[in-house]
């Protein structure tokens, strides 16, 4: 049956692909066009990208973001962990519906939702405890890890469920306390995973615009808030710049990403073949 | 050591037992040890804690600031709760004035966001002069609870609001279905193409997603201009004389929406598409059915679950997506959650803007329950 794609399909897939990276195609050629009116061509140039280095306003907002997306991104990467870790191993107990609502949640809720609802919290709590005192950087890190750490217990949970589960109990069975048992085998296994999460919450941390507009204080702007500002004005040859930049990093790192996971599966394949030749 | 007194089970590593002994000689500490939760709790418990707190309970501030009033203080709001002496100037219902107009307009969220905060302290809400109107009235002194659902009714009684939800309802279904329309065969074609291609064309649907989601919107805008890529284009082929109006439409909303949100359509898709056994089709081909009948009759109810999981995650933050239609849209291109912003950023009407986020919760309970549904059931048919 499989005898390949039919032209139908192919067409419809090779015009998908077309409509994924036209857009971005067209953003990294016009950041190069020397003229301001960024869709007329004027030439070719780099000025923009000159401009966009002396930039106070975006450079002061991109290590921000930077800095509230790793710390984020670091506690969405260890409470997102034990969830997806609560929801994969434990079956049973008092409240599991309520906790498995909460973590698959956040994954559709609206973001203006999200947003005023967590700033409303921290002007209650402000307003009955006295902290957070304002809102900027410490209220952002907080809403964002919040709703990262959905993303990295789904993405654990799923990891775990393969999980095959007899190396911890031949662990536990050797007297491994399960403590011990999670750090030295658990772990290493899922470290890739935990890994993944931790780039994804980093990413979805530097993407939002929303939850951090409502959350931000005075002197807590981030890059995807000057963006959003500056695109609402219109077309800007900067942002393209930016953009470019923002694109040649993530396939960059994605590149390299995939070339060291398939040299460790050919690795692993290779091993696989060792070990049952060896055995034979 | 005192016996009985072994709160972590046998599970007890050398810090715990220092702690145990330690609590053996101070007996409020051992009672607070008491309380603490086992290793596996403490699991449990952690993330609970922080979900319940960060989640949970936001929402019902959120329930509870929708019943309040709006006044000009800081925060602008009043206590539904109140203690009241005897005799002091109570607060009463007012009738909203709010001037639904101006939701269209708004300021951009990067400058208006201080506004928030800029105030410094916060002084006690119960500022009985700042509320606006209502005619005093004497009481006597204990805790009244005020539910005002005049934000309710004033959200019913402005065409604006419903108008807003329905638009929005509107919009993310007719871009929930254009994404299934252009998704469906792009997840289709990658799990039908040989193995070794898979993961690469996967990698390319999931990379845009990477880049950031507004530089992504942004690209739009140079496309749907009127003197933008497309017009330039048609312009010069010679099929049009006069640019074409894209911009700041609801059709360059749709696209928008399908640009973002199609990755999340097409990956549920690939995911069951891929699982499928072939050999059904195999059987029906050989039982003389033909290949658009197989199709409808075998793939498409197979594929039911992608199907279902794509257009949740799709639907569900469409109806409340503010950025797209801020960006591409225009004028009438009202969505329920640009109006929620607008209330919040630029009127600063914080029990409206709650309101509008409670309409909106209701608006997508039942979507978002069946989606829990549906995943807990995937999840349950995986392990």
């Amino acid at each position: 049956m499989n005898k390949g794609l039919s032209w139908f399909v192919l067409i419809l897939l090779i015009g998908g692909y077309v409509f994924l990276y036209g857009p971005i195609l067209s953003l990294i050629i016009f950041s190069f066009n020397v003229s301001k009116l960024v869709t007329v061509w004027g030439g070719f140039s780099t000025k923009w990208y000159g401009e966009l280095l002396n930039d106070r306003a975006i450079m002061d907002a991109v290590k921000l973001s930077l800095w509230i997306a790793a710390v984020s991104a670091s506690g969405a990467a260890v409470l997102g962990t034990m969830a997806g870790y609560v929801l994969a191993r434990f079956r049973r107990f008092k409240g599991r519906v309520l906790f498995t609502g909460m973590v698959s949640s956040p994954l559709v809720m609206p973001d203006v939702i999200t947003g005023l609802s967590l700033l409303l919290m921290f002007v209650f709590l402000e307003q009955v405890f006295g902290w957070p005192a304002g809102r900027g950087k410490l209220t952002i890190v907080l809403a964002h890890t919040t709703f990262c750490l959905t993303y990295v217990a789904v993405i654990l949970q799923a990891r775990l469920s393969q999980l095959d589960q007899s190396l911890e109990e031949a662990a536990q069975d050797l007297g491994c306390r399960p403590l011990k048992t999670f750090f030295v085998i658990t772990l290493p296994i899922i470290a890739p995973a935990i890994l993944s999460g931790w780039l994804l919450a980093f990413t979805l941390s530097l993407d939002d615009v929303v939850i951090a507009s409502f959350n931000t204080g005075p002197g807590a702007t981030t890059l995807p808030m000057v963006i959003f500002s500056r695109v609402r004005l219109g077309l800007n040859p900067e942002i393209n710049a930016l953009a470019t930049i923002i694109i040649g990093l993530v396939a960059t790192g994605i590149l390299i990403a995939s070339v060291l996971m398939s040299r460790q599966e050919k690795r692993r394949q290779r091993d696989m073949q060792l070990a049952v030749a060896a055995n034979k | 050591m005192k016996s009985g007194f072994v709160p972590w089970g046998e599970r007890m590593s050398s810090g715990t037992r220092f702690i145990t002994l330690l609590a053996d000689r101070l007996p409020p500490l051992r009672w607070l040890l008491g309380l603490l939760p086992s290793g596996r709790g403490l699991v449990i418990l952690i993330p609970y804690v922080w979900l319940v707190a960060f989640f949970l309970i936001p929402f019902i501030i959120v329930a509870k600031i929708s019943l309040s009033e709006s006044v000009t203080a800081q925060p602008p709001y009043t206590e539904i709760i109140r203690h009241i002496a005897s005799g002091q100037v109570s607060f009463a219902a007012a009738p909203k004035t709010g001037d639904a107009a101006d939701a269209t307009g708004g300021a951009p969220p990067a400058t208006t966001t201080q506004a928030g905060s800029d105030q410094g302290s916060v002084d006690t809400p119960d500022q009985s002069a700042a509320i606006k109107g209502g005619p005093a009235e004497d009481v006597s002194g204990g805790f009244y609870v005020k539910f005002n659902w005049d934000n309710y009714d004033y959200l019913f009684s402005d065409d604006l609001y419903f108008k807003a939800g329905k638009n929005a309802v509107f919009t993310a279904f007719i871009s929930t279905v254009i994404c299934l329309l252009i998704g469906f065969p792009m997840a289709y074609g990658i799990a039908r193409s040989p193995a070794a291609w898979r993961g690469t064309l996967l990698m390319l649907i999931i990379l845009p997603f990477w880049t950031s989601f507004l530089i992504r919107v942004y690209a739009w805008i140079g496309i749907l201009k009127n003197n933008g890529i497309v017009n330039n284009l048609l312009i010069w082929l010679g099929v049009i004389d006069d640019p074409l109006p894209m911009m700041n439409t609801n059709f360059a909303v749709f696209i928008g929406i399908v640009y973002s949100y199609l990755p999340f359509m097409i990956l549920p898709l690939y995911s069951t598409l891929e699982k499928m056994d072939l050999s059904l089709l195999e059987a029906a081909a050989d039982l003389g059915c033909r290949p658009w009948k197989a199709f409808l009759q075998i793939t498409v109810p197979l594929a039911l679950p992608g199907i279902i999981a794509g257009s949740m995650l799709v639907f569900i933050p469409a109806v409340g997506e503010y950025v797209i239609p801020e960006l591409l849209g225009g004028p009438d291109s009202l969505m329920i959650g640009r109006i929620l912003s607008n209330e919040f950023f630029s009127n600063r009407d914080w029990p409206v803007a709650s309101a509008v986020a409670i309409a909106i919760l209701i608006l997508l309970v039942i979507p978002i329950v069946a989606f829990q549904y549906f995943q807990n059931k995937q999840q349950e048919a995986a392990t």
